[in-house]
């Protein structure tokens, strides 16, 4: 720890690391110098003026995001100086703002409002015309309202810099200068929306959320995005039981300011028009609409019977559904429907990970991790499209640390631009590409691997092995692709001993198969084309009439990640807890649908209460890994869980054809992507089909 | 080409081969001790050369004034990056038109400057950063440019002295802001013309990241004459701590406008009156601005027993600044040069920062309905306070360089502001001429 610099603000001691800008400095001790332009993170800009500060020695006012903290230095805040060049800053801001606070979406949360009641004068005496031009849309989800624009390039910078897009630039000069996309009148961008919510100001809009409802109409919940692995903490305005907006403007979660287009818009899926919000049974060939209790009754009237004629249950799990309700779910198959035929799609060989890693600790990376290690290795996946969130962490360690990256990929890749070493490789060839890069990589301090299904079973070793004869600390992330994929994994979602897998079951002749919020006769690995039903009893749980729930003989309406409590596990292996949102008339979580059929069938006693709290105390109690700080997560944060650290075998030995990952971009997302009218309307989304 | 007659009041060290004929020409240069200074700075240690430049006491010409050899002196020579040459030839500096006829008369003398400062740094390649407006200097310097490289005067082992250099001339887009140093190097990176935050400066890093020697054409026209014939020699010609002669352009309302080399130091009086050939029709001064419109404006009472040097003008709390020289007379409305001047601001501006981007154009609008007869009182203080506010709060020099005449013609000139109220209209503006911003 280098000495600290010590300086004097307002009267006040202060120390600061050397090299603290004193507008940080003064953050720490509690004195807030006003900012537009300064966003912690970006590159510095010095355009807004608004931090300007006196300096003692200094002949002129300084500003404070540019200054760096030196030894002795006395900065003054609050004098009438500064006061004055606030004043007159603001005053010169609002000259062209267009005060049309009462219906600007921004009113209530924005940044030139608060400067103005605290800083501002009462009154204008501006009495010239305005600069006015019309409002742009950029792209279904961002428009523009250049006259609201204060000019503190916070967007084109996060555009730049946060997301490695740079879609976004400034045209004109002077007064006139506006924001603009760099190609032509529109975006072509991951359409993150991450530029509207680092504007300050009402300039950038949400498409999805202009003109809904004002700021303080909302509640505001902390939800998890159930779109891809990453686990962004996604802040849902609530007004009237519906979602209006997502957002992180908080920075709370894991992902700080980072949202992609799913974790900021994609909720809409919630309120498609097909949304199933009644149960349907097949009556006379026929799916039709029925009560919760007839369905219910029918569901455990059979599933007894054919517990009474000794026949055989197959169950499917999914990967968007909680712990609970996983760990419910295999607690229901295994001791009330007595079978071991459990699965799920598995999208990421965590299985051979954790075997390969048998004698070591703390070797599983964070997300963190990925900002904060010296040097990142990522093979096979595209993280921009499939993993936002940890391409967004890498790029910014690359950007505050200089992390050294390697790219070992077999297309282009947005890590390209930075990496220390890009390289492309056909499949088959990682293994040789890596031994090239071997002495670079040894040569680094630390080293996190990323690697996605294009290592399975014994490659996973294979790469463990390298990695551990590299000589340096080395920590991996094995890539998974939804919400809750290392949850359904680690809650047990997997065939017990003698347990037919994924593929046998849908070809087996069972009695009765259940599907969990999954979909697999859309597409199964090693399964070709669409799945005819064999199961003799079909039943699904899902929010939409899926190619699975079309077969079905009854579908129950299942609650979306946003109308749910419970836990879900990242792919870092990280714990966060899901509130509850809303509720969508008809259809019931998961976890009470189960809970429900337990107890019409009479079975509700051995599985315990069907409340997402009692059962993540059982998890806690009995899942290897899962006795997290409960603070942790109750606050809003992530907590790390801790695989087994042993062998780990899986009944019937290893099936690496049945993993395999969607490999879902920016704009798809399984089957929620559908009914997604956002991912369906961007331009890009279409593109990237 | 020239555009005046030369007076006889010059001292003509940089302009000396104007009027010859082909000036331009290789072959004049070298008849006329060209790249003499080059040969004897290319058998000298760079320490000397930098030497030579301190004790000739020139200072930056683009209007800033900075000691040019100290500037140089702060380039690390050691450093393992290539080091860069640059010439600011965005001259855009209303009143300001000096670079232009040295670029066109005598090119090679710029180029030998570069070669000189090259040597002085360790850089081997330099860019001219030639204004749009200027094209035809981009020929006139890419010919002689063109003609150093086939006679050896650029390129590899210059004149078997085992110095590498080439040169490039790069074309503005139409900019002001981009004569600021750092908005200058954004531009040629291939950017948008904007400030860089300071420190670091260019001299550490500058072009392409790299440590950079960045001054005015004609402070790199100095230096050949300094190497030929001593520091000492030039510092001579000029007052205490500020050598040499400026190129000097006489604009405005006096009969005999142009530029004039003059030692520094040479009296405004004699300046106007026999360089100039006197205020046009026999009028009286009025204002005077000393050295491009962004100086304060100084009455025809505080211009009395002036001297164009730094010094003198900054006791004056001016600037000599680039040696634009502006002459009002007498039947010049000062409203309208308050506007002329801040039309021109406004309309330069960057955008960058609040202060400039919103003062300007705020102030461009204030002054055009105050001209046009539709002022108030309050208005007068409104501009006045504009421009304090302005100054020293803007991220570049641009704000200040908008607000110091502004203030001093609101300041010096207010009897005019309120002449001008109660809704009558201009009282110098002949019937027809109104203008509006």
């Amino acid at each position: 720890m280098p000495d600290l610099v010590k300086l004097t603000i307002d009267g006040k001691a202060v120390q600061a690391a050397p090299g603290t800008l004193v507008i940080d400095a003064a953050k720490m001790a509690g004195i807030e110098i006003p900012a537009f332009c300064y966003y912690e993170g970006l590159t510095l800009q010095a355009a807004c003026r608004m931090c300007l500060v006196e300096v003692e020695k200094m002949p002129k006012m300084m500003t404070a995001c540019t200054l760096p903290v030196a030894e002795g230095m006395v900065v003054r805040t609050e004098t009438p100086q500064v006061a004055q060049a606030r004043k007159y800053t603001l005053e010169f801001l609002l000259t062209n703002h267009p005060l049309d606070c009462p219906v600007c979406d921004k009113g209530g949360e924005c940044e030139l409002q608060d400067m103005v009641f605290r800083y501002g004068a009462g009154e204008s005496r501006y009495t010239e015309e305005k600069v006015h031009t019309p409002e742009k849309q950029f792209s279904p989800v961002v428009f523009f309202d250049a006259p609201r624009c204060i000019l503190c390039f916070r967007c084109v910078r996060i555009c730049n810099e946060g997301m490695g897009v740079g879609a976004l630039g400034v045209i004109y000069r002077g007064v006139l200068s506006e924001i603009a996309p760099n190609h032509g009148d529109h975006l072509e961008c991951d359409e993150c929306g991450a530029c509207i919510d680092i504007c300050p100001v009402g300039a950038l809009t949400s498409g999805i959320y202009r003109y809904q409802t004002r700021p303080w109409e909302m509640q505001h919940v902390g939800a998890i995005c159930t779109h891809c692995g990453d686990g962004c903490k996604t802040t849902l305005g609530v007004r009237n039981n519906r979602i209006i907006r997502g957002n992180n403007r908080d920075h709370s979660g894991i992902n700080g300011e980072f949202l992609c287009i799913k974790g900021r818009y994609a909720f809409d899926f919630y309120d498609h028009p097909e949304r199933l919000q009644a149960p349907l049974v097949r009556k006379n060939g026929k799916l039709e609409e029925v009560s919760w209790s007839e369905a219910l009754d029918t569901v455990a009237n059979r599933f007894n019977q054919i517990r009474a004629d000794g026949g055989t249950f197959g169950v499917i799990g999914s990967n968007h559904t909680t712990n609970e309700e996983n760990f419910y779910l295999r607690k229901f198959a295994r001791e009330v429907l007595a079978t071991p035929h459990i699965d799920h799609h598995r999208t990421g060989d965590v299985t051979a990970l954790v075997d390969a890693l048998s004698g070591k600790t703390g070797r599983m990376a964070t997300v963190a991790d990925l900002y904060n290690r010296k040097a990142v290795l990522v093979l096979g996946a595209d993280l921009a499209r499939e993993h936002p969130l940890l391409s967004f962490q890498i790029r910014a360690n690359y950007r505050h640390h200089q992390a050294h990256v390697y790219a070992v990929t077999p297309g282009p890749v947005r890590e390209d631009k930075y990496a220390v070493a890009s390289v492309r490789v056909a499949s088959g060839g990682y293994f040789a590409a890596l031994e090239d890069l071997r002495a670079r990589l040894k040569a680094e301090p630390e080293l996190v691997i990323v690697f996605d299904d294009s290592f399975k079973g014994p490659d996973v070793h294979r790469l463990v092995e390298f990695g551990e004869s590299l000589g340096i600390p080395v920590r991996y992330i094995c890539l998974v692709d939804y919400s809750n994929s290392r949850g359904a994994l680690d809650m047990g979602l997997v065939p017990g001993e003698g347990g037919m897998r994924l593929d046998e079951m849908l070809a087996a002749d069972l009695s009765a198969l259940w599907v969990v919020g999954a979909n697999p006769f859309k597409g199964t690995p090693g399964v070709p084309g669409s799945v005819a039903r064999k199961a003799r009893f079909l039943v699904v749980q899902d929010l939409f009439l899926t190619e699975t729930a079309e077969q079905a003989d009854v579908v129950l309406p299942a609650a979306s990640a946003y109308e749910k409590s419970g836990t879900v596990t990242n792919t870092t292996g990280e714990v966060q807890r899901l509130k509850r949102a809303i509720n969508t008339m008809g259809a019931k979580p998961d976890l009470e649908i189960m809970g429900f059929i337990a107890r019409q069938m009479g079975a509700a006693g051995a599985l315990g209460p069907w409340v997402p709290e009692t059962v993540f105390a059982e998890i806690r109690r009995t899942v290897h890994g899962y006795d997290i700080p409960l603070p942790e997560i109750d606050t809003g944060g992530a907590a790390p869980t801790t695989p087994v650290n042993g062998r780990v075998t899986e009944a019937g030995g290893p099936r690496p054809d049945l993993i395999r990952s969607d490999h879902n971009g920016l704009f798809a997302s399984g089957t929620l992507g559908r009914y997604s009218k956002v991912l369906n309307s961007v331009l890009e989304g279409r593109l990237d089909r | 080409m020239l555009y005046n007659e030369p007076s006889p009041l010059e001292t003509r060290v940089l302009s000396f081969r104007f009027g010859l004929p082909n000036s331009a020409t290789l072959d004049t240069y070298l008849a006329t001790r060209g790249y003499e200074a080059f040969r004897k700075a290319a058998g000298m240690k760079p320490e000397e050369i930098i030497e030579q430049v301190k004790i000739s006491n020139l200072r930056g010409r683009g209007g800033a004034g900075f000691p040019t050899g100290m500037k140089w002196s702060f380039v690390p020579r050691t450093s393992p990056k290539p080091k860069y040459i640059v010439v600011n030839a965005d001259e855009s500096e209303p009143g300001t038109c000096k670079d232009r006829v040295l670029m066109e008369n005598d090119p090679h003398q710029l180029i030998e400057g570069c070669l000189i400062a090259g040597l002085a740094v360790d850089a081997h390649a330099g860019y001219i950063y030639i204004r749009g407006e200027y094209r035809y200097l981009i020929e006139v310097m890419d010919k002689a440019i063109a003609e150093a490289y086939e006679k050896g005067w650029l390129g590899k082992n210059i004149q078997g002295t085992g110095f590498d250099f080439d040169l490039y001339t790069h074309s503005g887009a139409g900019a002001y802001e981009c004569g600021e140093e750092s908005a200058l190097l954004e531009s040629l990176e291939g950017k948008r013309g904007i400030p860089r935050i300071r420190p670091p400066f260019p001299a550490v890093v500058g072009a392409f990241q790299c440590p950079t020697v960045l001054n005015n054409v004609e402070t790199y026209c100095a230096v050949p004459a300094i190497l030929r014939d001593g520091g000492a020699a030039f510092a001579a010609l000029g007052v205490p701590k500020a050598g040499g002669t400026k190129m000097t352009c006489l604009t405005g309302h006096v009969n005999k406008p142009g530029v004039y080399e003059l030692r520094l130091g040479f009296p405004v009086k004699q300046m106007i009156e026999e360089v100039g050939g006197g205020i046009r029709q026999g009028r009286k001064l009025k204002a005077f601005i000393p050295g491009g419109s962004s100086c304060p404006v100084l009455t025809a009472k505080e211009v009395e027993g002036a001297t164009m040097d730094y010094d003198s003008m900054a006791q004056r709390k001016s600037m000599l600044g680039s040696g634009g020289v502006i002459i009002m007379d007498e039947e010049t409305c000062m409203v309208k040069a308050a506007l002329r001047i801040m039309r021109f601001y406004a309309h330069e501006s960057c955008g960058w920062c609040i202060p400039c981007r919103e003062g300007t154009t705020w102030l461009r609008k204030i002054l055009t309905r105050f001209h046009a007869g539709g002022g108030t009182r309050s208005d007068i203080d409104l501009i006045g306070d504009l421009s304090r506010n302005m100054l020293g709060r803007t991220f570049c020099p641009l704000g200040d360089a908008a607000a110091m005449p502004t203030l001093s013609i609101v300041e010096k000139f207010r009897g005019e502001f309120e002449d001008h109220l109660n809704g009558k209209p201009c009282p110098f503006e002949r019937a027809g001429e109104m203008v509006t911003a």
